[in-house]
């Protein structure tokens, strides 16, 4: 899995590419995590348009970086995941949690 | 004539699906082979040209249960197998067994409700076979303690 960072002011948006899985989750999380606790974003966006797979790993994922955004104030986005990883966080409730954009 | 008649009917009963294809593995209980379980089953189903969507399914099933198996049935013991094995049948059924011979699941029913994990720490959404039942049609769980779990998936695809 690749992350890709770009920010804006009040914004940093994380895009991952590749497969999310409980092999490469673990790394996804150290990487964002230290991002996260850096800048502390506002919004802070996780672009999934670019994944070709993800199982409830990424939901795991997800939802641990809901709570380390919720603990500063901040609000997290989740752009553009595919039809399956929609689903699965419809299922999982986090669409409550979550604000999924285009 | 009317018992050539009725022969012809009678060949038109449906006869019971039978299995096309096949194919058993096994593989060390490593992280690593998660993304090889779900890559090796959707090469085998590419047979029966699934759409894009089906395979996507399947494809999560399976790494929900080959993960299971790793972080919990063996507990991240590497060196412990899992044994795979796929078949699909003339009726576009697709049926997928993951066995392990691990510590087993002390109750099933408890263990397959959404958000039930043992591992909340860990980040674990604990939506593993909720998904699985989600994503297939047909889900079989069995497990003893200290002897293992069987997880049996069945699809049925569109396309045949």
């Amino acid at each position: 899995m690749n992350l890709t960072y770009s920010e804006t002011k009040d914004s940093l948006t994380v895009k991952l590419s590749g497969e999310i899985d409980h092999h490469g989750a673990k790394f996804a999380r150290e990487e964002i995590d230290s991002a996260l606790n850096k800048k502390m974003p506002d919004k802070f966006i996780l672009d999934m348009s670019s994944i070709t797979f993800c199982d409830s790993s990424g939901l795991g994922l997800i939802m641990g970086r809901y709570k380390t955004v919720k603990e500063y104030g901040g609000e997290i986005f989740l752009k553009s995941p595919a039809p399956t990883v929609e689903k699965m966080v419809r299922l999982s409730g986090l669409d409550r949690l979550v604000r999924i954009i285009d | 004539m009317s018992e050539k008649r009725n022969t012809v009917i009678k060949s038109r009963k449906k006869p019971p699906a039978e299995t096309v294809n096949s194919f058993k593995c096994s593989f060390p209980a490593k992280s690593v082979n998660e993304s090889f379980a779900r890559t090796a089953v959707s090469a085998f189903v590419s047979q029966l040209d699934p759409t894009v969507a089906e395979l996507a399914d399947l494809k999560t099933a399976v790494s929900e249960a080959v993960t299971n198996s790793i972080v919990h049935g063996y507990k991240d013991s590497p060196n412990s197998l899992i044994y795979l094995s796929a078949l699909y049948r003339d009726d576009g059924t697709v049926c997928i067994e993951i066995k392990d011979k691990g510590c087993g699941i002390p109750d099933v029913k408890t263990a397959m409700e959404p958000a039930y994990t043992t591992s909340p720490g860990d980040e674990r959404s604990g939506m593993g076979f909720t998904v699985m039942a989600a994503f297939c049609d047909r889900i079989k769980v069995s497990s003893a303690e200290g002897k293992g779990t069987t997880v049996i998936l069945e699809k049925r695809f569109s396309s045949t």
